[in-house]
């Protein structure tokens, strides 16, 4: 018989090895689904390691895993705080969208004028779109108890009925025919997050992310307020006795990942996406969620973990175009790696055991 | 930095070259479908033309698809993916694909594409669409036959011309053969998704429609007329017969095959130009699936009298007198809708109630 024995302390190298682990059972297991698919399972799966970061069109699938990886990166920064905390901001999604329709709002709002300070004020409205919205579930819970995870998760799809709501009037194009959506901010010189350096993939988001990552790492670290955070998630008693303010502490983590999540709206928009449309989120601000956990809401490894997930988009749809696996093949392979990530994490804190079976 | 610019930039050539090269051969042509090729409507009537094309032409095409991409920035990434491949004809199936397909189209200018339902075009980029709307005349003359609590349910889609032209065209011809007839319109933002679609018909149903269109593509609102017993349904985009006779009493299918299988050979005769294609019953774009045993005789009859008198092209289902909704006149005694207004159609006509999500 097999039982699991609880640890002591959390096995240190276990910590480290669970994503390791985790991607390749995925592997192994979606490889398997392959086979039954009648698939090459080598190839399918080189086809979504390998393609996009060696394969012959590199050149370009390169720059689009910084574009697809960007705002998964930045979201699950700002969760990842939160989370540390115990505070569960499952809402991104409606930050995401909030921060577009701000971002892009206060561009058109000068449309056509050309200005240097246009798209500083888009940045701007975009974190406070975010902000604004991830501070309805933190004031609830601070003046109410509400909980947050059921408010910001709600609130998505209020965000989403607001979405529909300006592509179809206040921010509809006015020369677009009568269709909905915006205007696209990417032929609006001022308001347009263009590539840094063309055909780098290297657009003021992915800057952000990466200053994100790097700020995100000193407050952990290097800060009292990181410290609280930390110290909140795995000891709120001694949190107590150390003098954190609860109430403070969730106003800043909702609120800081509401102004990330704005953030990468907002650069969204104003760049590969280009209009504020009816079907604008395609589910970042969730799969960032994923990202988070995948990586061990750990700053860096938050950045290699979007970087994958990234990778089995871009190579997923390649695996789907060459190989024809179907869409739902990648969904579950994609779904497979946070289920072995959750599985493996058990053996963090916990070890497997044979054991005699003892009469009771 | 400049450095790996300039590879950048040789590589890209290098990329296009190759794409080229991989062109003679054999004629690539790509698919980008907005739901999963099983949806059972329209990407399953896409996909049907895909296939069509395989058959029509062998060993001569290679045909590649990607499904359920999201109308943005992943399009764009899946049709350059396709071009840099080396497609020489890649189709857009869905209108939010617009934006993304002009991107591409201005960075390989010896790829074609196809965009369904838009209305940007370029040198390289043709749109094309069917004249659904007529398809809806018929649906229309039959659920207001069909009604006997004079509600009508109509899912709608988004907000777009196309699909409220639908829903001027069914209520134009529910009306005049039902005087009492009464439209109840749920709007779903959604193209494809079997729940949301389920819970509008139930919510139709709920306040008394007896009829349910839709201008959704998945069969989730036939499923949930069948479960509530007396409801009658069409088939959307595809014939959806698994549901026939009844609930699903008719149906308008799309038949892209003819389309796809002549704009292939033209990009393989070299003589593919930019074009703006909106056809209907007529040219066989539009087709309305058999009207089942479930509607009686006469109405079946008249139903296909009117589809003959457009495929004769004697009838518009835009014929006036019509007025819009806010009482002002449209169309004056025999006046026939114009396709720029049809087009960009953005209003209600009169007798519609509730108003367009602004």
């Amino acid at each position: 018989m097999i039982v699991l024995e609880k640890r002591p302390q959390p096995s240190k190298a276990w910590s480290y090895a669970t994503p390791v682990v985790a991607v390749i059972a995925t592997m192994v297991f979606g490889g398997i689904l392959f086979a039954i698919l009648g698939k090459n399972p080598i190839e399918a799966i080189g086809t979504i390691f390998w393609e996009p970061l060696f394969g012959e069109f590199a050149f370009y699938y390169r720059p689009q895993l910084l574009v697809k990886g960007a705002p998964l990166v930045l979201i699950a920064i700002g969760l990842a705080l939160g989370f540390r905390a115990g505070i569960w901001n499952i809402g991104a999604e409606g930050q995401y969208i909030m921060g577009a329709i701000f971002g892009a709002g206060a561009g058109l709002a000068f449309y056509p004028l050309d200005a240097f300070y246009i798209f500083p004020i888009m940045v701007i409205a975009g974190a406070f779109g975010g902000w604004l919205w991830a501070m309805i579930p933190a004031f609830l819970k601070v003046r109410f108890g509400t909980n947050e995870i059921l408010v910001s998760l709600m609130l998505v799809y209020v965000a989403e009925q607001m979405l529909a709501s300006v592509s179809l009037g206040l921010l509809k194009n006015p020369e677009g025919f009568g269709f909905p959506g915006s205007r696209n901010l990417q032929s609006y010189d001022s308001a347009h997050n263009a590539e840094l350096i063309a055909g780098s993939g290297m657009h003021w988001g992915v800057v952000t992310a990466l200053i994100a990552v790097i700020f995100s790492y000193i407050l952990l670290n290097r800060h009292m307020l990181g410290f609280h955070i930390r110290l909140t998630g795995e000891a709120p008693r001694a949190a107590k006795f150390a003098g954190v303010n609860p109430a403070r502490l969730i106003l800043f983590c909702l609120g800081l990942s509401g102004a990330l999540a704005g953030l990468a709206g907002m650069f969204e928009v104003s760049g590969p996406s280009g209009v504020v449309s009816i079907d604008f989120n395609v589910g970042y601000g969730f799969t960032a969620i994923i990202v988070a956990f995948l990586g061990r809401l750990h700053p860096v490894g938050i950045l290699l973990a979007g970087g994958l997930m990234a990778l089995t988009y871009i190579g997923g749809e390649i695996a789907q175009s060459q190989l024809g696996l179907p869409a739902a093949a990648i969904q579950v392979f994609q779904g497979m790696l946070l289920f072995f990530l959750l599985a493996f994490d058990l053996l963090t804190n916990y070890r497997i055991r044979a054991a005699r079976s003892e009469v009771a | 930095m400049k450095f790996t610019t300039l590879l950048a930039s040789a590589a890209m050539a290098l990329g296009l070259a190759s794409g080229a090269m991989a062109a003679d051969d054999k004629t690539k042509v790509g698919f980008v479908y907005v739901g999963p090729v099983g949806d059972g409507g329209w990407t399953y009537e896409h996909n049907k033309g895909r296939l069509a094309v395989e058959e029509e032409f062998g060993d001569k095409v290679e045909t590649v698809f990607v499904e359920s991409v999201p109308e943005g920035p992943d399009a764009e990434r899946v049709m350059t993916q396709m071009a840099l491949e080396g497609a020489d004809l890649i189709f857009t199936t869905s209108f939010g694909y617009m934006d993304p397909t002009i991107n591409v189209a201005k960075k390989f200018p010896n790829v074609k594409f196809e965009h369904a339902t838009g209305y940007k075009t370029a040198d390289n980029v043709a749109v094309y669409s069917a004249r659904f709307y007529e398809g809806r005349a018929v649906q229309g003359h039959i659920a207001g036959k069909m009604t006997k609590s004079n509600i009508i349910g109509y899912i709608g889609s988004y907000p777009i011309p196309e699909v409220i032209r639908g829903i001027n065209s069914a209520y134009l011809h529910a009306k005049k053969v039902n005087p009492d007839v009464e439209f109840k319109i749920v709007w779903a933002y959604t193209w494809f998704d079997p729940a949301k679609e389920a819970d509008a018909a139930t919510v139709l149903i709920e306040q008394g429609a007896d009829v349910i269109l839709q201008h959704t593509d998945s069969t989730a609102p036939q499923a949930a007329a069948q479960e509530a017993g007396n409801v009658v349904t069409f088939g959307q985009a595809s014939d959806m017969s698994e549901y026939a006779p009844f609930p699903r009493v008719s149906s308008i299918i799309d038949d892209w095959a003819p389309y796809y299988i002549a704009r292939t050979k033209a990009v393989m005769d070299g003589t593919w130009e930019s074009a703006n294609t909106w056809d209907g019953i007529r040219e066989g774009m539009v087709a309305i699936g058999e009207i089942s045993d479930a509607v009686p005789a006469d109405v079946k009859e008249e139903a296909l009298a009117l589809k003959a008198a457009m495929a004769a092209g004697e009838y518009h289902p835009f014929t006036g007198p019509i007025k819009k909704q806010d009482g002002s006149d449209w169309l004056a005694e025999g006046e026939v809708a114009d396709d720029g207004t049809l087009a960009g159609m953005n209003f209600y006509i009169e007798g519609l109630e509730g108003e367009i999500p602004q």
